[in-house]
């Protein structure tokens, strides 16, 4: 199961902080899962096309489209980071 | 997750207590540089213009704490500190509170003082918060900035 983490404004667009799913056979890199989330849900699609940057940690470190998923990874989309 | 250099938390901070126990574990320091954030109540006034009432700090539980000790690390990696220490917190914070704390001890100046600067610089865009700002009825997420993506450049 890939456990999948929403935060901020991507939290409040999707309405949900978090879900989990079995992750599907063609997916197999962090592109694949946007594109199949875009897939399942309108919202995610509307974040995906949004000219907002939307980052993505993979068990708790950025990654980029390329990086390839591996069972019970831990997912998270988010904006970029405003702390300090 | 609380270590003796890193503290994620919601209650306010004591910057002298902070310096009693940084210059207790820093041993025989020179320098000892403590930079302090606060809320500003003209949050955004180059946009905005208005007065804020509220910030809204919301992290990443796990991944900042990761995040803060690996920037803590490469600090350390790259100059001679003695003692370290970073506070950031979350939650509901008002105009005028503090909001982060890096400290940084070292035989010298130059060191203490670059390492604070590159703590804070990479904990300002590298590590998993966010703030919503209030005002009034207005409430929105802040945008990250360009200018913070660029203070992170000098130091590669």
């Amino acid at each position: 199961m890939l456990s999948i983490h929403y935060f901020a404004s991507v939290r409040e667009a999707l309405g949900q902080a978090e879900q989990r799913i079995e992750r599907p056979k063609d997916v197999i890199t962090v592109a694949d899962l946007q594109a199949y989330l875009a897939g399942q849900n309108s919202a995610f699609k509307t974040l995906m096309d949004s000219s907002a940057q939307l980052m993505v940690a993979v068990n708790q470190t950025v990654v980029d489209g390329a990086y390839q998923l591996t069972e019970d990874d831990e997912v998270a989309f988010f904006p970029p980071m405003t702390g300090g | 997750m609380n270590s003796d250099q890193l503290s994620i938390q919601n209650e306010d901070f004591s910057i002298a207590e902070e310096y009693r126990q940084l210059r207790a574990q820093a041993g025989d320091a020179g320098a000892v540089v403590t930079f302090t954030g606060l809320v500003r109540e003209m949050y955004q006034a180059e946009d905005q213009g208005s007065k804020i009432d509220s910030l809204f700090l919301e992290h990443y539980p796990g991944m900042t704490e990761k995040c803060l000790l690996e920037i803590i690390q490469q600090a350390e990696t790259q100059w001679p500190l003695l003692a370290v220490r970073v506070i950031h917190r979350i939650g509901e914070l008002k105009p005028g509170e503090q909001i982060v704390m890096v400290a940084t001890a070292s035989a010298h100046r130059h060191a203490a003082f670059d390492a604070a600067q590159y703590i804070m610089d990479f904990l300002k865009s590298k590590a998993p918060f966010w703030k919503r700002q209030s005002s009034g009825e207005d409430s929105h997420w802040v945008e990250s900035r360009e200018s913070d993506a660029e203070a992170i450049e000098r130091w590669q």
